[in-house]
C-alpha cells in the first residue's frame, strides 16, 4: 500500500503569517471595450463573419423573445416568465464555444445557450404554453426548457442541484469515451448552496471533464453579492477546490467564447473541471413576480445599460463592416413578428390529455396511479364544466 | 447453492451485476479498496478498477447529485450511502431531482438506473444516528420504488432486480442481518420480483406484516402465538414502495385481522398507509381494529434500545389482544 504524505506541498514559516483575499489577484478577462472597441493587446478569437453574426443574432432574438414573453405574462397569457436581459452574451457565447454532443445543464437564466443550438421559436414557445407538444408534458412553469436531440438537460427549479449532477454526467461522459464535455450553468447566488461544493469538489476529485460556468450578475432576487460572500466572488473558490479557474467579462462575448474555447480544450484534454466566473448584470427583474425598483437605482440600471452585450457586439460588427444598421433593424422587426405569430398560433394548442398526468412518474403505471386516474376520469365526468381543459378528451 | 451472509449476497449480487454491464459504477464513502465499512463492496475495485468502483468525498448530497447526472448519462450507478442516518444531506437531491426526472422531462430524460444502497435500522448499540429506519420519508415521493429484503437470499434477488428496474430504487439494508443472517443463495444469476410481496408462512387466524429485519422478530411472535393456539399468516413487504396491495388484502380477508410492525417511530410510519388502505378495502372482513406495534415516537435512544425495540414480546401481547378483540 501507498504511504500517504498530506504534507507534502506545504512550505514552512516562522513567522504567524496570514493569508489575505487581497493577496491573490484573479484578472477580468476582456477583449472588447463596453463601446466594442478591441483592447490594442487583445487577441480577437478566431470566428469568421457567420460565427460571429450567428452569435449576435442569438442575442438579438432572446432580446426579442425576453421583451415579448414578459409581456405576455403581464397579459396573463402565460403563468410565468423570466427574462435574460444584459446577460445574452454569457450563454449565446459560451454556448457557441461548445460542441453539439456537450451537454448543457443550466439553471434557467440561459436560454441563449438553447436558442444557439437551434430551439425553435414554437418550441419555445409549446414549453411555456404548457401545452401538448411541451416536451414537458405541460408539467413544469414556464422556462424550464430541456430537449434531448440537442443535448439540453431538462431545467428544475432546486437551485445548484445541477452542479453535482454537472460533475456526475461528464464521468459517465469520460467513461463512455465520448468526446465530450458538460457545461454547468449557474448563478452566484446558486453559488451559495452545498451542491457547489459538493459538485466542485466531487468533479476535481474525480477527474470530471466539466466547465462550471458562474453567472455573477449582483443580485440574487434582492439580495447583492456583497450579501452572498465576502471573498472575492466566486471565481477565488475555485483554486481552492484545485480547479482551473478563469474570470471573463461576461457582456463581452468575445470574452466569454475565447473563455469558454479554452475551458473546453483543457476539460478534455486533461479530464479535468474548469470555472468560468462571468461577471455580468441582470438588467431584467429576476422573473415576472419581482419589482426590482424595491432594492435597487435607476442609476445603478443605468450604468449598465451602457455596457449592454448585444450593443458591444454590434459596434464591432458594424465598425468591420459586417453589419448593415438599417437591415438589422429591419431583422429585429421581423424577428417581434415572428415571435408574435408563433405565439398567437400556439397560445391554442390545447394541453395534455388527462391520461398523461400519470405516465412518467415511473417507467409504467404501478396500481395505485391508474386506480387514482380511473377515479380522476370519472369525477371529471361527473362535473366536466369544472375542469374545462380535460373533460371533453375522457 | 452457497452459504452466505447478507454482506456475502449483497457483494456477490454487485460483483454478477458489474461483470454482466460494465456500465455499472459502484461509489460512495469508503467503498473503495477498503470495501466499504461493512465489507459489502469488497474486491469490487481490485475486480473493477478504479474507475467503475471508487471513492467519492464525505459529501452525501454529492454522492447523490453525482449519480444523477451519471445515471441520466446512461451509466447504471449503484450509489451507497453509509447510513440510511446519513441519507437526509441527500433528501433534496433524492426527493426534488432523483424522483422528479422523468416525469419533469416528460420522459426525455430518466436516472431510471439508479440504485441507492443504504444500511439502516437499530439493534446495534447505534444510538441516534446509526439505528433509523427512513422509509416513510420516501414512501411518501412519487417516481422511487423502495425496496428492503430479510435474508441473504432475499437480498440478492432483490438487488439485482433493483439494479436492472428502469426507476430509481432506493434499496435498504437491514444491517444488524448483515453478518446474523446466514442462509443458502444460489450461485447464479437470479432475481425476484419488486412490488410483490412474499408469504412466508400460512396462517389463519391474524395476518402480520412487516419487512426487512423487524421479519424475524414477526416469526418469532408467531412461534409463542403457535404455543398460545393462534395461527399467524406472516407476510414480508419486500416493497414499500409501489407496495403489493393485493396480497395483503388476500390474506387480511381469509385471516380478517391485521397487525403491522416495523421499527421507525409509529406516527407517520408506513404502517400507518397501509392499515388506511386495508380498511378501506377490507372493512366488511376486518373483525379488530388493524394493530400497529412499532418504534415510539421518540428520536432513537442507546441505554434504552430494548426497552425501544417493537420486539416479539410487544408484538405477540398485540396478537392476542388483536385476536381477542
Amino acid at each position: 500500500m501507498k504511504d500517504r504524505n498530506h504534507l507534502s506541498d506545504v512550505s514552512l514559516t516562522h513567522k504567524v503569517s496570514v493569508i489575505d483575499k487581497g493577496l491573490v489577484d484573479i484578472p477580468m478577462l476582456q477583449i472588447l471595450q463596453p463601446d466594442g472597441t478591441p483592447h490594442a493587446d487583445a487577441q480577437l478569437p478566431e470566428l469568421d463573419q457567420d460565427a460571429v453574426l450567428k452569435i449576435y443574432r442569438t442575442m438579438r432574438f432572446i432580446r426579442v423573445l425576453d421583451e415579448r414573453m414578459v409581456a405576455a405574462q403581464r397579459q396573463g397569457r402565460i403563468s410565468f416568465y423570466l427574462a435574460s436581459t444584459g446577460e445574452e452574451a454569457a450563454s449565446v457565447a459560451s454556448a457557441a464555444a461548445l460542441e453539439p454532443q456537450d451537454m448543457i445543464m443550466s439553471q434557467y437564466r440561459e436560454q441563449g445557450a438553447l436558442a444557439y443550438r437551434g430551439y425553435s421559436t414554437e418550441a419555445f414557445m409549446n414549453q411555456m404554453f404548457s401545452n401538448e407538444k411541451d416536451p414537458n408534458k405541460g408539467r413544469q412553469m414556464p422556462i424550464h426548457y430541456g430537449d434531448k436531440a440537442l443535448n439540453f438537460m431538462t431545467i428544475s427549479s432546486p437551485l445548484g442541484t445541477q452542479i453535482p449532477q454537472a460533475s456526475g454526467y461528464a464521468y459517465g461522459q469520460k467513461m463512455a469515451g465520448q468526446p465530450a464535455v458538460t457545461i454547468c450553468y449557474f448563478g452566484e447566488g446558486a453559488a451559495s448552496e452545498g451542491d457547489f461544493h459538493a459538485g466542485l469538489n466531487m468533479a476535481a476529485v474525480l477527474h470530471c471533464p466539466v466547465i462550471f460556468f458562474c453567472r455573477n450578475n449582483g443580485y440574487a432576487i434582492s439580495t447583492p453579492a456583497e450579501e452572498q460572500f465576502a471573498g472575492d466572488g466566486i471565481a477565488s473558490r475555485g483554486l481552492g477546490y484545485g480547479i482551473k479557474t478563469i474570470r471573463v467579462d461576461g457582456n463581452d462575448a468575445f470574452a466569454v467564447y475565447a473563455a469558454t474555447k479554452q475551458a473546453r480544450e483543457i476539460a478534455l484534454a486533461e479530464n479535468c473541471p474548469v470555472l468560468i466566473e462571468a461577471m455580468s448584470y441582470r438588467l431584467a427583474a429576476h422573473s415576472t413576480s419581482d419589482d426590482p425598483t424595491g432594492y435597487r437605482s435607476k442609476d445603478e440600471e443605468a450604468r449598465w445599460q451602457a455596457k449592454d452585450p448585444i450593443q458591444r457586439l454590434g459596434n464591432w460588427l458594424l465598425s468591420k463592416g459586417w453589419l448593415d444598421e438599417e437591415q438589422d433593424g429591419k431583422d429585429v422587426e421581423q424577428m417581434r413578428q415572428d415571435v408574435l405569430n408563433e405565439l398567437k398560433r400556439v397560445e391554442k394548442v390545447p394541453v395534455c390529455a388527462i391520461d398523461d398526468i400519470i405516465e412518467d412518474v415511473y417507467d409504467t403505471p404501478p396500481w395505485h396511479l391508474k386506480e387514482q386516474l380511473d377515479e380522476l376520469k370519472q369525477h371529471i365526468s361527473q362535473y366536466p364544466d369544472a375542469y374545462p381543459k380535460t373533460s371533453g378528451r375522457l | 447453492m452457497a452459504k452466505m451472509n447478507l454482506l456475502q449476497a449483497i457483494n456477490n449480487a454487485l460483483i454478477l451485476a458489474m461483470t454482466e454491464n460494465e456500465k455499472v459504477m459502484v461509489f460512495g464513502e469508503d467503498v473503495g479498496h477498503f470495501g466499504g465499512v461493512f465489507r459489502a463492496t469488497s474486491n469490487l475495485q481490485e475486480k473493477f478498477g478504479k474507475a467503475r468502483c471508487f471513492n467519492t468525498p464525505l459529501t452525501e448530497q454529492g454522492i447523490m447529485g453525482f449519480a444523477n447526472g451519471l445515471a441520466s448519462q446512461g451509466s447504471v450507478p449503484v450509489a451507497e450511502i453509509q447510513f440510511g442516518d446519513y441519507i437526509f444531506p441527500a433528501f433534496d437531491q433524492i426527493v426534488n431531482e432523483t424522483a422528479k426526472w422523468r416525469y419533469r422531462s416528460g420522459g426525455q430524460f430518466s436516472v431510471g438506473t439508479l440504485t441507492i444502497r443504504t444500511p439502516y435500522g437499530g439493534g446495534i448499540a447505534g444510538g441516534l444516528y446509526h439505528s433509523q429506519s427512513p422509509e416513510a420519508y420516501f414512501a411518501h415521493t412519487p417516481g422511487l420504488k423502495i425496496v428492503v429484503p430479510r435474508n441473504p437470499y432475499q437480498a440478492k434477488g432483490l438487488l439485482l432486480a433493483s439494479i436492472r428496474d428502469d426507476n430509481p430504487v432506493l434499496f435498504m439494508e437491514p444491517k444488524r442481518l448483515y453478518r446474523a443472517s446466514v442462509g443458502e443463495v444460489p450461485e447464479e444469476d437470479y432475481e425476484l420480483p419488486l412490488g410483490k410481496a412474499d408469504i412466508v408462512r400460512e396462517g389463519s387466524d391474524i395476518s402480520l406484516l412487516a419487512w426487512g429485519a423487524q421479519m424475524e422478530i414477526m416469526e418469532k411472535a408467531a412461534e409463542l402465538a403457535d404455543k398460545a393456539g393462534i395461527s399467524c399468516e406472516i407476510i414480508d413487504l419486500r416493497s414499500i414502495l409501489p407496495w403489493d396491495v393485493e396480497t395483503v388484502c388476500q390474506s387480511v380477508v381469509k385471516t380478517g385481522r391485521l397487525l403491522i410492525s416495523h421499527e421507525a417511530p409509529q406516527t407517520g410510519g408506513f404502517a400507518s398507509e397501509i392499515a388506511a388502505t386495508v380498511q378501506e378495502r377490507c372493512f366488511l372482513n376486518l373483525e379488530s381494529p388493524i394493530a400497529r406495534v412499532c418504534g415510539l415516537d421518540t428520536p432513537y435512544p442507546l441505554a434504552h434500545e430494548k426497552e425501544y425495540m417493537p420486539d416479539h414480546l410487544k408484538v405477540f401481547e398485540a396478537i392476542k389482544r388483536t385476536v381477542n378483540y
